[in-house]
C-alpha cells in the first residue's frame, strides 16, 4: 500500500470571506448584543473556522457536494439593508401555502423580520415574538436555551450559524398550555447572491401543546442560501408538531438544521417536505431524554433536474421505553437524487427501546439515484430496531391491479405516486395543514407530469 | 359470450397453455380445477390482460370483440372482472378514491355520467351489506395490513361496486377460513344473474360447495382434459388429480 498522504489543511477563499465578514460583524456594533451571545457567535466562528464547509470525505457528508456553496461568495445577510434590497409589500403573487390558515403569522425577509406582512396573536401563557425581540425582553428565557444543542455540534455550517444568526422564531408556551392557533413562519429569499442564517426557539413546558409550520419559498430566481436551525424543548407530557415545507426557487441552497430535547411521556412530530431548492440538506437530532415517550420523524422528497435532497438523522434514545418511527419517502425524476441516511442510537440505558425506520424511494427516470443508509448503534439488550429501506421503479403489479379495474395506465401511475406521497403526508396531524399539503403535493405531480 | 379456441400461452418462452377450448354463455357458472401448474392462474391472467404473458396462437372472442387486442383497462370496462388470487396492497391510495376512480372509468367508457362522491357513497354502501363489510373499510388505503380474509372480501365488493359480464375468480377460496369462505360465495352468489357468467377456478372442491357450478372443467398441463357437470368435482375430491392423470396416460 503506498505511503497515505495526508490533504494539506487549505482555508478556501469563501471560508477567508466569512471569517472577514465576522470581524465586521463585530465591529459593526453587535458590540451592543449581550455578553451569552456575543460568546455564542464567537465560539460559532471558532467551530467554523476549525472545520470549515463540509466535505465528501466527511462521511456524513459523503452523498451530498455543498463546495458549490463554499466555493462562492455568499455575502451574510445580516444587515438591516438586505430587507430593503429585496423589499417587499406584499406577499402576493408569490406562492406560499397555508395562507388561508387561522394562524399566527411571521415573515422574515431573507433572514430578518418583516412586520409589515406579519400578523401575530397573543394568548396568555403564551410568548410569541421574533428571536431578536426576545433576546431583549426575555433574555433569561433565551439565554438558557440559544445555542445549548448548536454548539454541541461539530458541524461548519452549525458553527456559521451560531456565528451569524439573524433573527427567527421565539416561542414559549407554558406549562398546562395548549397553543390555540397554530404558529406559521413565511421565510421568503429576495436578493440572490445573499446567504440568511435563521434561527427558531421554541420551548414547549410540561403538559402543553404547540404546532409550528415553516415554510420556505422564493421571490427570486437565482442563486442564494438558507442556512437554518431550530432548536426545541419540548417538556414532559407535551404535544409537539412541527411541519416544515420547503419550496424555495430551485437554484437555491437550503441547510436546515433540527434539534430537539424532548422530555417523558411527550410526543413530538416532526415532518420535513422536501420539494425545491437545488441542494437541501435536513439534519435531524432529536435526543429522547425522558421516558415513555413517542417520536415521528417523517419525510417527503419530490425532485427533478439535478436536484439533490438529503436528509440526515440522528436518534438518541437516551432513556426506557421510548418509541421512534422515522418515514422518509422519495420521488425522484430526471437526474435528480435522494438521500436517506438514519442513525439509531440506542444507550445501555434505554431498554423496551422500539425504534423503526423505513426508507422508500420511487425513481422516475432512469437517472435519477438514491442512497439509503440506516445504522444501528445498539447498547441495550431489550429492544426492537427495525429497518427497511426499497428504492425501485412503481411496482408493475400495483399498476396491473389498477389497470384491471379499468383505470388507464397513465393515471394508475399518478395514483400510485399520489399515494406513495399521500403515506407521509397523512401523517400530519393538524388537519387543515395536512389537507393543504395534500393538494399543493398533488398539484406538483400533476405539474411536473412526473407519473 | 366467451369463445376461447386453441389458445397457446406461454411466459418467459415456456409453454403453459397449450390449446385450451372454453365456450361459456351468459347465465352460466363455470369451474376450472386442476393440478398445480396446470395452467390455471396462467389462464385467469391472459384473459384479465397481463402483459408477461405471450399469446402464441389461438383466439378469445369475448362478446363479438377480440379479447385479446384489449388492453387491460378497456377489458375491465367492457365487463370483465379479475378477482386476484393475490390481491395488492397499495398503500397510501384510499380505498374509496381507488373504487370511485375505478366505477367512474367504467361508467366513463360506456358514455354514463360520471358518480358525485354523494352517489358513489350511496352505491357503496349498499354493495358494502353483501359482504358484511364496516365503513371503517373505505378508508383505509386499499389492501394495506388486511388479512387473508378480508382481501379476498375486497375482491369480491369490487366486483360488487364494478358489476361486471365476465368474473374470473382466481382462487379466491384459497387461504379462507370456512367463515370468510361462506361470506365470499354469497357474495358471489348474489351478483349472479342471468346476464352475467362466472368462472371460478379453484384448487379445492371445497369451494364448489357454495358456489354450485354449471359445468366443471379439469385443466392438466395446459389443455382441459374432461368437462362435466359439478358431480365431477365431487368424484375429483373423492378420487385425487391422479385419477385423471393415470387415465390420460392409458392408451386410447
Amino acid at each position: 500500500m503506498s505511503e497515505m498522504t495526508e490533504t494539506p489543511t487549505t482555508v478556501s477563499d469563501a471560508e477567508d470571506a466569512r471569517l472577514a465578514a465576522f470581524d465586521a460583524l463585530e465591529a459593526a456594533g453587535a458590540a451592543g448584543q449581550p455578553q451569552w451571545l456575543a460568546q455564542l457567535r464567537k465560539s460559532g466562528i471558532a467551530r467554523f473556522s476549525e472545520k470549515g464547509y463540509p466535505t465528501i470525505k466527511d462521511e456524513d457528508w459523503r452523498f451530498t457536494n455543498v463546495s458549490v456553496i463554499a466555493d462562492m461568495d455568499f455575502a451574510p445577510s445580516v444587515a438591516a439593508e438586505a430587507v430593503d434590497a429585496g423589499y417587499l409589500d406584499s406577499l402576493e403573487g408569490i406562492e406560499i401555502p397555508f395562507q388561508g390558515l387561522d394562524c399566527h403569522k411571521l415573515v422574515f425577509l431573507n433572514g430578518h423580520f418583516a412586520s409589515h406582512l406579519s400578523s401575530v396573536g397573543t394568548q396568555d401563557g403564551v410568548i410569541l415574538s421574533t428571536l431578536s425581540e426576545a433576546i431583549t425582553a426575555h433574555e433569561d428565557k433565551v439565554s438558557a436555551r440559544l445555542g445549548s444543542r448548536s454548539k454541541e455540534d461539530a458541524n461548519g455550517f452549525a458553527g456559521l450559524n451560531d456565528a451569524f444568526l439573524s433573527d427567527g422564531l421565539f416561542l414559549h408556551v407554558a406549562r398546562n398550555v395548549s397553543l390555540e392557533k397554530p404558529v406559521h413562519v413565511i421565510h421568503v429569499g429576495t436578493v440572490a447572491g445573499s446567504v440568511s442564517h435563521l434561527r427558531h426557539l421554541v420551548e414547549v413546558e410540561t403538559s402543553a401543546k404547540a404546532t409550528v409550520v415553516e415554510t420556505h419559498v422564493s421571490a427570486v430566481e437565482g442563486v442564494y442560501v438558507t442556512n437554518s436551525i431550530n432548536e426545541w424543548f419540548v417538556g414532559d407530557n407535551t404535544q409537539a408538531e412541527h411541519v416544515k415545507v420547503q419550496d424555495q426557487s430551485i437554484e437555491s441552497y437550503h441547510i436546515a438544521r433540527f434539534y430537539s430535547d424532548t422530555g417523558r411521556d411527550s410526543h413530538l412530530a416532526h415532518h420535513s417536505i422536501a420539494l425545491g431548492a437545488a441542494i437541501s440538506r435536513n439534519d435531524l437530532r432529536t435526543c429522547l431524554a425522558g421516558e415513555g415517550q413517542n417520536c415521528v420523524l417523517n419525510g417527503l422528497y419530490i425532485t427533478r433536474g439535478k436536484q439533490v435532497a438529503d436528509h440526515h438523522m440522528v436518534v438518541d434514545h437516551a432513556s426506557p421505553r421510548c418509541e421512534s418511527h422515522e418515514y422518509f419517502n422519495g420521488i425522484l425524476d430526471d437526474e435528480s437524487k435522494g438521500i436517506f441516511h438514519g442513525r439509531i442510537h440506542v444507550r445501555q440505558i434505554a431498554q423496551k427501546t422500539d425504534a423503526k425506520q423505513t426508507s422508500k424511494n420511487v425513481l422516475l427516470s432512469d437517472s435519477a439515484t438514491a442512497n439509503a443508509k440506516p445504522q444501528l448503534e445498539i447498547y441495550a439488550d431489550d429492544v426492537k430496531c427495525t429497518h427497511g429501506a426499497t428504492i425501485g421503479q412503481l411496482d408493475p403489479q400495483s399498476i396491473f391491479y389498477l389497470r384491471a379495474r379499468g383505470i388507464g395506465e397513465k393515471r394508475a401511475r399518478q395514483m400510485l405516486v399520489h399515494g406513495f406521497a399521500g403515506e407521509i403526508v397523512e401523517r400530519i396531524e393538524c388537519e387543515p395543514v395536512r389537507e393543504e399539503l395534500d393538494t399543493l403535493v398533488w398539484d406538483r405531480l400533476e405539474d411536473q407530469s412526473l407519473a | 359470450m366467451l369463445k376461447i379456441e386453441n389458445l397457446h400461452a406461454g411466459v418467459e418462452g415456456k409453454d403453459i397453455l397449450k390449446g385450451l377450448n372454453l365456450t361459456i354463455n351468459p347465465g352460466e357458472v363455470h369451474a376450472i380445477m386442476g393440478p398445480n401448474g396446470s395452467g390455471k392462474s396462467t389462464l385467469a391472467s391472459v384473459l384479465a390482460g397481463r402483459e408477461d404473458y405471450e399469446i402464441s396462437k389461438g383466439s378469445v372472442d369475448y362478446l363479438g370483440k377480440d379479447l385479446l387486442d384489449m388492453a387491460a383497462e378497456e377489458r375491465a370496462c367492457e365487463g370483465v372482472f379479475l378477482a386476484f388470487q393475490y390481491p395488492v396492497e397499495i398503500p397510501g391510495v384510499n380505498t374509496t378514491y381507488f373504487l370511485r376512480a375505478a366505477a367512474n372509468a367504467v361508467r366513463k367508457y360506456r358514455g354514463e355520467d360520471e358518480l358525485d362522491a354523494v352517489a358513489f357513497l350511496k352505491l357503496v354502501r349498499e354493495k358494502m351489506n353483501i359482504l358484511e363489510l364496516p365503513e371503517s373499510f373505505l378508508k383505509r388505503p386499499v389492501n394495506a395490513g388486511f388479512s387473508g380474509g378480508e382481501k379476498k372480501r375486497n375482491e369480491i365488493f369490487q366486483m360488487a361496486v364494478l358489476e361486471p359480464k365476465l368474473a374470473v375468480l382466481d382462487e379466491t377460496d384459497s387461504g379462507l377460513d370456512i367463515d370468510a369462505l361462506r361470506i365470499v360465495s354469497e357474495g358471489v352468489n348474489k351478483l349472479k344473474s342471468k346476464d352475467n357468467a362466472q368462472l371460478v377456478i379453484t384448487h379445492y372442491q371445497r369451494l364448489l360447495d357454495y358456489i354450485v357450478p354449471d359445468f366443471v372443467h379439469v385443466l392438466v398441463d395446459g389443455r382441459i382434459v374432461r368437462s362435466g357437470g359439478k358431480e365431477l368435482a365431487l368424484q375429483l375430491e373423492e378420487k385425487g388429480y391422479d385419477w385423471i392423470l393415470d387415465e390420460l396416460s392409458q392408451p386410447a
